[in-house]
């Protein structure tokens, strides 16, 4: 639509004018050469910064990590697969559980697992204290995650009451108020907390193994979890049981089997040596 | 002067008199104390129930003197350190301080709990005896329909007991029990906030109970109990079939000496019981529940025994709402069926049975005279039914601590209760159906046979045969058989129920009766000591 009229105006006017549209066609094509363009760009960095293939099979493991790898590549390598990075249906990627997960399952017992089932069981550990902080330190090093703090003793400066509140809002709804744990559904279960160490409670609660929800920093503070930790330890292991017997601390149901086997079978007893006696 | 002789042996005689002459209690006295009662064992397991309540009165009378039933909220400053400056309602802060501060304490708390669920332990196991036994026939209708109205009552004295310390547990137990309220169709929403005086919690449902639980509920149960008793004074203790008894009589011991005696002694046994429980088993530590919030639940939070087979229907029952479109939409939900229908229908049908009974054996006659369970096996199948039931529903109210416990899984569990629920109590039927003929049916052959003696003899012509010992004479029989009724009490079926082996030592440790020396009369041979016997050997001495 040019005439005669637009060449009468200044240059200004006709830069400031719409070109002259192009056909359909031409514009399309320019779209895609531009696309084209941009993803060869973004390729090519990608390319240039990214990590070689063959830095991912041969990180820069530490000492211990490199001593980690060799017991994960002869005990763990057949669920977790190379690299940790899981087989589908036997077992999770371990890249980003942290060392604290690794200390958990590996110092209680729990890994290597005897069988497939709904969870682990806890049961003598098959590594001992160097080899598991090994493995932690592999495990680490692949992916990083959740460290427990040095230190056997993790409740210090723990204020029991505090801790008793913090665990019956946030422990005892599976593993019960005494801590000796609870069905969850289809075989999964809440442990009894009574076999575990310090660094193992601690750990659990980073990493929220099994079942279990994670309680990270944000969740409890770590003044929380020593809280947590000084109650299970010095009040639920070390309370007397002021009243006696404490029928395991199964809650009524043992107290309702106590009545009928000691209380009636007593005196059913006694009653049958009375009306003997006439 | 002459001093009067003082009769130390004659003063209670002439105290008697003085008060005879004032009160003229001689002769209702008399009947009194000379009223007998049948002795037989399973007549004292009501006993284990009164005894229990009285238990109950005074230990709760003790826990009366400390407990506050307030909510309002104080912070715990007593000596038990992992609670320390928690804030609590005062009814848990008294409740620790009976447990912890208060000298003998605990050891009530204890007592009393344990004596509550001994009281209904005892009423049920004591409602099974007069259920299997017939008692509840006419005419002692009434009195059944009373025992059934204790259980219940005992029911709310034990939850409102439970409620009471408001600890975690009771908490979450008064909260199921308002979601039960509220699941009542169009009035549950007005039941539930006139009793807890609004929303759940609020501030008045521990001052509440407490009245409850420690006027209204102990009332009605004295009420209660006393007519029970007087009904079994006034018509009389039924007594098992056996020499000398019938339908219009009652064999036994006189209430004074001896049966007031035995009672006595009874009850301090039932007391010692109680206290050697509350003294060696920890029972509800309710200062690891913590106090009640409504965001604290624990895992294996179960009511007390007897209510957990509401809790095990409740688990049972499937996720079924009925939706209703009145006005807005109505809903009942599921939890209204196994916990409000239910319960209604055991009610019901508890009460009602001995008339069901009659009406279907179109049976009008007084029976004072117990019946052995295999002799009613339909009763008796009945109530085998009933128990099972009862039976899966609180096992299934246990369910998460047995599936823990034995490592099942809870979804497995509670599939075994629902199927279980319905298969197996018409298998208990069956079962105890033939278990009861089959009884009937060796009591028949060994009035018919005799005794089974063990010894085989060897015909002359080659055949083996087994000698009964026969219970009574031959009457003209060919085969030497006598003929014996039945009369609806234990058939001897081993010899030294015959007097053939002799009886039975006794005592627990070392012999403590020598067999009874039996009176000789006239007319007969003084008894000889048994002779001693030699075990039958080969002849051959092994030495």
């Amino acid at each position: 639509m040019t005439s005669d009229n637009d060449r009468r105006r200044g240059l200004l006017a006709r830069l400031r004018e719409r070109p002259a549209a192009r056909s359909r066609g031409r514009r399309r094509l320019g779209a895609a050469v531009r696309l084209i363009a941009a993803l060869m760009l973004a390729g090519g960095a990608y390319t240039v910064f990214a990590p070689g293939a063959q830095a991912q099979d041969n990180p820069q493991l530490t000492g211990a990590a490199a001593e980690g790898k060799a017991l994960f590549d002869v005990s763990c390598v057949t669920c977790h697969g190379r690299n940790a990075q899981g087989v589908e249906g036997r077992g999770p990627s371990l890249i980003g559980v942290g060392a604290a997960s690794v200390e958990f399952q590996v110092s209680s017992g729990r890994m290597p697992l005897a069988r497939q089932e709904a969870q682990a069981h806890r049961k003598p550990p098959v590594f001992n204290d160097e080899q598991t902080r090994q493995l932690a330190q592999y495990i680490q090093e692949l992916g990083g995650g959740p460290v427990v703090p040095e230190g056997d003793d993790l409740r210090e400066d723990g204020n029991i009451a505090a801790g008793g509140e913090l665990f019956r809002i946030n422990c005892s709804q599976c593993h019960a108020f005494g801590g000796g744990g609870g069905a969850l559904s289809s075989g999964k279960f809440a442990p009894s907390l009574h076999p575990a160490t310090d660094r193992q409670i601690y750990a659990a609660m980073l990493s929220g193994p099994q079942n279990m929800p994670v309680f990270g920093d944000n969740q409890l503070r770590p003044e929380q979890k020593a809280d947590i930790i000084a109650y299970i330890q010095e009040t639920l292991k070390h309370d007397q049981d002021p009243g006696g017997f404490n029928l395991g601390r199964y809650g009524p149901s043992t107290e309702g089997l106590a009545i009928f086997l000691v209380g009636i079978v007593a005196l059913v007893f006694a009653s049958l040596w009375i009306a003997g006696k006439s | 002067m002459k001093r009067r002789k003082f009769d130390l042996a004659a003063t209670p005689g002439k105290a008697a008199v003085g008060v005879d002459d004032r009160f003229a209690v001689a002769t209702p006295l008399r009947k009194l104390l000379n009223k007998v009662f049948p002795d037989h064992w399973s007549f004292l397991l009501g006993e284990i129930a009164l005894f229990s309540f009285v238990v109950l009165l005074l230990t709760g009378v003790f826990l009366t003197f400390f407990f506050e039933p307030a909510m309002t909220e104080v912070v715990y400053d007593g000596s038990y350190a992992p609670l320390q400056g928690t804030p609590m309602s005062a009814a848990y802060a008294s409740s620790l301080d009976i447990s912890f501060d208060v000298r003998g304490g605990l050891v009530m708390r204890q007592m009393h709990h344990w004596a509550a669920l001994l009281f209904m332990a005892a009423i049920v196991v004591h409602m099974l005896r007069v259920f299997f036994t017939g008692a509840f026939r006419k005419p002692r209708e009434t009195n059944w329909i009373i025992g059934s109205l204790l259980f219940w009552v005992g029911f709310l004295a034990g939850f409102t007991g439970y409620s009471l310390p408001d600890d975690g547990l009771s908490g979450t137990g008064l909260r199921i029990a308002s979601a039960i309220m509220l699941s009542i169709p169009v009035i549950g929403s007005w039941v539930t906030s006139s009793v807890f005086g609004g929303e759940f919690p609020g501030t008045i449902i521990i001052s509440r109970f407490f009245i409850a639980h420690v006027l209204l509920i102990p009332g009605l149960l004295v009420a209660l109990i006393s007519v029970h008793l007087g009904l079994v004074f006034k018509q009389k203790h039924t007594q098992w079939p056996g020499p000398g008894r019938t339908n219009n009589n009652v064999v036994g011991e006189r209430m004074f000496p001896r049966y007031a005696l035995k009672q006595g002694g009874f009850f301090m046994v039932v007391f010692g019981v109680i206290a050697l429980m509350g003294g060696l088993f920890q029972i509800n530590p309710i200062w690891l529940f913590g106090p009640y919030e409504a965001w604290v639940v624990s895992a294996a939070s179960q009511p007390d025994w007897y209510v957990m087979f509401l809790d095990g229907s409740t688990r049972l029952m499937p996720a079924w709402e009925i939706p209703i479109p009145i006005g807005d939409g109505y809903v009942i939900p599921p939890l209204f069926w196994p916990t409000v229908v239910l319960p209604g229908i055991l009610v019901g049908l508890s009460t009602m049975y001995p008339f069901l009974e009659a009406r279907h054996l179109k049976d009008r006659k007084s029976h004072n005279l117990l019946e052995r369970p295999r002799d009613a096996p339909a009763r008796t199948a009945v109530g085998a039914m009933a128990v099972s039931f009862y039976i899966v529903l609180t096992l299934s109210g246990a369910n998460d601590v047995i599936a823990d416990k034995f490592q099942i899984s809870l979804n497995a569990m509670t599939w075994a209760g629902r199927i279980g629920l319905l298969v197996v109590p018409p298998l208990a039927y069956y079962v105890t159906y033939r278990l009861c003929l089959g009884l009937q049916q060796h009591d028949r052959e060994v009035l018919a046979h005799g005794v089974e003696t063990g010894i085989i003899r060897r015909m002359p012509d080659g055949r083996f045969v087994e000698v009964h010992q026969p219970l009574s004479a031959s009457n003209g029989h060919a085969d030497g058989h006598g003929q014996l009724d039945y009369v609806g009490w234990v058939v001897p079926k081993k010899m030294n129920r015959l007097g053939a082996l002799g009886p039975a030592i006794r005592g627990f440790f070392y012999p403590i009766e020598k067999p009874v020396e039996a009176p000789v009369s006239p007319g007969h041979p003084p008894v000889e000591a048994r002779p001693e016997r030699e075990e039958i050997g080969s002849g051959e001495s092994r030495r």
